[in-house]
């Protein structure tokens, strides 16, 4: 698998480390826990097909992304900075 | 047999090996087996399970009968195919799977009892008595089964791995191929043309074809030629394409030196994984066995086989040859012996209506029922209408027909489909995107379909590219494929085989759906069908028809078995070259690294780093009577360790402060220049993450010191969080690790030693407990980080790398002067295990800050990471098991990390449990052993006395619990 990262372009998979869904760019306001807290931190739908993931090109650039891909057939539809995602 | 005006091997050039120890000789360009063949030896190795005759099948990689072992010693590699590897001055071969000598293998007695060994005979025989399993049955089946012997040694033998990059990649140098790699190449595109044998041309060297009016080898020659002229391509002979993998990356196996003597330097073999814009697959196909009554002997063949043999080779494997043929395709074999002048006694074959090719004799309708000859074929039975009829021959060419060599379209998950037209399973249209199929490996048999096929298939890659399309006149061929017809199985008495190399008859398949185990992948298992080495390559249709007729369903209904990487066999040394000893991990070095070498330390890994256990001086025969002066030095006197395998993450910015605030559980904001301050960071869900200190160096400008193991992973959670969480402040930070040597100089005598080698002498008024700041060492500018963590009187001093050894040795031959040295890990964790300071040992990622005492480090004016989850009431029960300290205090007096912690009067049981051990050393300060770990309620606890059992090690020992804090808890020494 190849990741287009913005800044390095398209580089090899092993550059690249995955966190987990991109729902880790949610974090709920609140400094007590919560259930927002605990769905942000526990609770993930888990779909077969088209997700956005949160991966770092730690081999790389240290960029964090949010892949658009299919982790049934592996396709990568689109990937973006996470500082653009948010912003 | 040698035959005479035939074959591309070079007759000046005699080469001579070995096989079975007898020596032999053959030409440069021989493989074992056609070597093998022009000695007249036809057998060549025993069968897996009945040890039954084998001889050369093939012509290629898809063999499954010929499986020899090469090279000697340590270098030696099981199952290599005979019919791959070329033979080369010295090489040293032998056959496998016999006990005894290859001509009276003593395990060929299975092949009389072969109800005994019929299809699951591992799951039913070897269940009772149950106690005979590892007695009995395992060692001598350990000992019958298995294909080859391992050695046991590393290879010595050198691999490689490399990194391709192409436009478009061609996988097979056939007709297609090579039309395929001309249409890209002289489009523009970077082409890499890969082709598994010595030689571009494939079937076009074997099958003595026209093209263009030209013989076909003449053709291939001015192809390649007209390749090499574009410039654009990389012509990889000798190379196999292993695997298909997402991205159109692509693994492939390069044999660059296993076909010649060794040579230094020169790998054996080279795995390339390859990465391509587009590909094309021109894989071929390959032949069919039929599974007729005793069609396994040496001497039977593929009829394909022999034609490459006779035209490539110059050999012949018999003297009188038979073709069993259910299509067209095989008479081109009996043409091409009757050219070379080999006796074709017939062509036998199932069809009916049928014209011969040539001056042979032709049986119609007819079906060879079985064959004579224990060590290889002498004589065979043919049914032919209502008649049986018996031939003498000692060779016979068998076709049942083609199967697309389609396995790289399925290797990331498509399912080939059947195409009842020929008989065949297919690719699926876009099985893989961007990998386009040619010729035979999608069902197109002759010759100019494959030429433009080759053409399209480069065309539809180009333009996917954005390149404009430059065709290749296409050159004239036969464009006939012939006709085909199945015959699977041949139905008479005796048993039929399938798949050669597991010895997987008909009689197996039927009785496998027989039982029950009728899906494809149940039968397979079941059977061991297209398992080891022939991978279904030659047995998987034959036995899928078989498995059909059975139940009644139809072939496309029953489906195949799943295709996976790699095609052929790689080996281990091979995909993991570059990988082995050293290779599997880099070292990382200090600067130190020579200095405490060179004094005989012993280095531990910490990560990737290697940092010294401790310093032996000259007597000193035991790690603890080192560790303990070391403690003792460094208590007494002063000692210097280096500490640059600490993350060091140099961070910037106007909002750096109010990002440390996000990251620590604790206020750095308010933290002025010059000044230090110990920091915890947790992480999301609540539990600690890892601990350190973090320095400010002017505003704005901060150090932090993250453990050496999580140097990585903090430097990767500090760029989530400035660009996922918190992209709104104003900050920039980078690794700074390696740019800077830092070496610790503890005890009562720091200061003292610092101050020989500073410029500017500090003292405790200036310079005071978590102080920081620029100093210049021997006129080097340097940060001073007054720190500690073992307690004493500590400093850290930073300069840059370049000077870390001189200051490493200079520091210590001071230290000496002054009663102190080097130090090493082992003291390290001593000392720091006497002041109750942890580290990953406790923070090992379930402990939360309430666990290991540091609630109160949880700022209450501030959001930072885990805060939220830290406040989970489950977090904060009093139950939880928290730091404490332990002394023993009984009979035995040593203490083992990892025991666990019981009421004195408990029994030693899970449910009992209420704590355990992390961190143990024996404290020459104190006199006696001391540990940390984690007690339920462990606090209010302090003072009790409980047992501590090492199940592991069989330890018991009555400890008393205390504060984590057992030396100088007032912190009076690092203030000093
Ligand atoms: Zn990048």
């Amino acid at each position: 698998m190849h990741i287009n990262c913005p800044h390095c372009g398209d580089r090899d998979q092993r550059e690249f480390s995955i966190r987990g869904h991109g729902t880790g760019l949610s974090r709920p306001k609140g400094e007590t826990w919560s259930d927002d807290w605990n769905d942000f931190l526990h609770i993930r739908d888990n779909l077969a097909g088209r997700i956005q993931e949160l991966w770092h090109h730690g081999g790389g650039c240290g960029a964090w992304l949010v892949v658009d891909r299919s982790n049934v057939t592996h396709e990568i539809f689109g990937t973006r900075l996470v500082s653009e995602v948010r912003s | 047999m040698r035959l005479d005006g035939k074959g591309q091997i070079n007759r000046d050039t005699p080469v001579r090996f070995h096989f079975n120890g007898a020596p032999y000789s053959g030409f440069k360009g021989d493989t074992v087996a056609s070597a093998l063949m022009a000695n007249g030896v036809k057998l060549v190795g025993r069968s897996f399970k009945y040890h039954r005759p084998r001889g050369v099948l093939t012509a290629g990689s898809e063999e499954p009968n010929a499986l020899i072992q090469v090279g000697e010693g340590d270098a030696m590699l099981p199952n290599v195919r005979a019919t791959v590897q070329e033979i080369y001055a010295g090489l040293e071969t032998s056959s496998q799977n016999h006990i005894g000598p290859l001509e009276f293998d003593l395990l060929s007695i299975n092949d009389l009892v072969p109800n005994f060994l019929s299809a699951g005979f591992y799951y039913k025989t070897f269940m009772w008595p149950r106690g005979f399993w590892e007695k009995v049955y395992e060692p001598v089946i350990r000992r019958a089964a298995g294909l080859g012997r391992i050695t046991h040694g590393a290879s010595p033998e050198e691999n490689e791995r490399v990194f391709g990059f192409c436009d478009v990649l061609v996988i097979g140098g056939g007709p297609a191929g090579l039309m395929a790699a001309l249409t890209a190449a002289r489009s523009g595109a970077d082409v890499i043309l890969m082709e598994e044998s010595a030689d571009l041309g494939e079937r076009l060297l074997s099958d003595g074809e026209l093209i263009d009016g030209l013989p076909a080898d003449i053709w291939v020659d001015e192809t390649v030629a007209a390749l090499r002229d574009t410039g654009h391509v990389r012509i990889m002979t000798r190379t196999t394409a292993t695997g298909a993998y997402d991205g159109l990356t692509f693994g492939a196996v390069e044999r660059v030196g296993s076909h010649l003597p060794h040579t230094p330097d020169l790998p054996r073999e080279c795995f390339w994984r390859i990465r391509a814009r587009q590909a094309v697959l021109a894989a071929g196909a390959l032949e069919r066995p039929i599974a007729f009554p005793m069609n396994d002997r040496p001497g039977i063949m593929m009829a394909s086989a022999i034609r490459t043999y006779v035209n490539r080779y110059g050999v012949t494997p018999g003297e009188k040859v038979a073709i069993f043929a259910t299509n067209d395709d095989a008479h081109k074999t009996a043409v091409e012996l009757i050219d070379a002048g080999v006796d074709v006694v017939a062509v036998i074959d199932s069809r009916t209506g049928i014209q011969a090719h040539g001056d042979y004799r032709l049986h119609h309708e007819a079906q060879v029922i079985s064959t004579k000859g224990r060590r290889g074929l002498t004589e065979l039975t043919v049914r032919s209408g209502g008649s049986e009829f018996r031939l003498e021959a000692d060779c016979l060419g068998m076709s049942g027909g083609w199967n697309p060599t389609l396995h790289l379209t399925c290797h990331t998950g498509a399912r080939p489909v059947w195409n009842p037209d020929i008989h065949a399973f297919v690719p699926v249209d876009d099985a893989i995107k961007g990998l386009h199929p040619a010729g035979a490996c999608r069902g197109t048999f002759d010759t100019a379909g494959c030429l433009s096929e080759g053409v399209e298939a480069a065309a539809k890659a180009l333009k996917a590219l954005g390149k404009r399309v430059r065709r290749p006149d296409l050159p004239m061929a036969e464009d006939a494929a012939g006709a085909t017809s199945p015959l699977w199985t041949v139905e008479a008495k005796g048993r039929a085989w399938l798949d050669f190399a597991n010895d997987v008859t008909t009689k197996d398949v039927r009785q496998s759906a027989a039982e029950g185990f009728k899906s494809v992948e149940h039968m397979k298992r079941y059977t061991t069908q297209g398992m080891a080495p022939d991978q279904g390559k030659s047995s998987n249709i034959g036995a899928l028809a078989v498995l059909a007729d059975v139940t009644g369903k139809g072939i496309p209904e029953t489906g195949t078995t799943t295709y996976r990487p790699p095609f052929t066999p790689i080996a281990l040394a091979t995909m993991g070259a570059g990988a082995q000893g050293k290779g599997f991990a880099p070292e990382r070095f200090t600067t130190s690294h020579k200095a405490v070498t060179a004094r005989g330390a012993p280095m531990m890994e910490a990560g990737l780093w290697y940092r010294p256990s401790y310093l032996p001086l000259p007597g000193e025969t035991h790690w603890r009577q080192s560790c303990d002066r070391e403690v003792t030095m460094v208590r007494n006197a002063v000692g210097v360790i280096d500490v640059s395998t600490l993350g060091k993450i140099e961070i910037f910015g106007a909002d750096a402060g109010a990002f440390l605030d996000f990251l620590y559980t604790n206020m750095f904001s308010t933290l002025k220049p010059g000044r230090v301050r110990y920091g915890l960071m947790l992480r999301e869900d609540g539990h600690v993450m890892d601990d350190g200190t973090t320095a400010c160096l002017a505003p704005g400008h901060y150090v932090m010191t993250t453990t050496t193991a999580a140097a990585g992973a903090i430097m990767a959670h500090m760029e989530f969080v400035s660009q996922a969480l918190r992209p709104d402040l104003d900050v920039m930070f980078t690794s700074v690790t390696e740019q800077w040597a830092q070496f610790s100089v503890a005890g009562p005598r720091a200061r003292e030693l610092l101050n020989r080698v500073l410029d500017h002498p500090i003292d405790n008024q200036t310079f005071p407990f978590m102080q920081c700041g620029a100093v210049k060492v021997h006129g080097i500018k340097g940060r001073l980080f007054r720190i500690s963590f073992s307690g004493e009187q500590a400093y850290e001093i930073a300069v840059p790398s370049a000077y870390g050894d001189a200051l490493y040795r200079d520091l210590v031959a001071r230290a000496e002067a002054l009663g102190g040295g080097g130090y090493g890990l082992e003291a390290l964790n001593v000392l720091r295990i006497e002041k109750g300071f942890i580290t990953h040992g406790e923070i090992h990622g379930q402990v939360t800050a309430f666990d290991v005492g540091m609630q109160g480090m949880l700022s209450k004016k501030k959001d930072f990471i885990g805060k939220a989850a830290s406040t989970r009431p489950g977090l904060l029960e009093a139950d939880r098991e928290q730091l404490v300290g332990l002394k023993p205090v009984g009979a035995v007096k040593e203490l083992t990390a990892g025991a666990h912690l019981f009421d004195r009067d408990a029994e030693p049981t899970r449910l009992n449990d209420r704590g355990y051990i992390t961190s143990v050393a024996y404290s020459p300060t104190l006199g006696h052993f001391i540990g940390l770990g984690f007690l339920r309620d462990g606090p209010n606890r302090v003072g009790h006395h409980m047992k501590i059992v090492d199940h592991l090690r069989g330890v018991t020992t009555e400890v008393e619990i205390c504060d984590p804090v057992f030396f100088d808890p007032e912190g009076g020494r690092a203030r000093g």
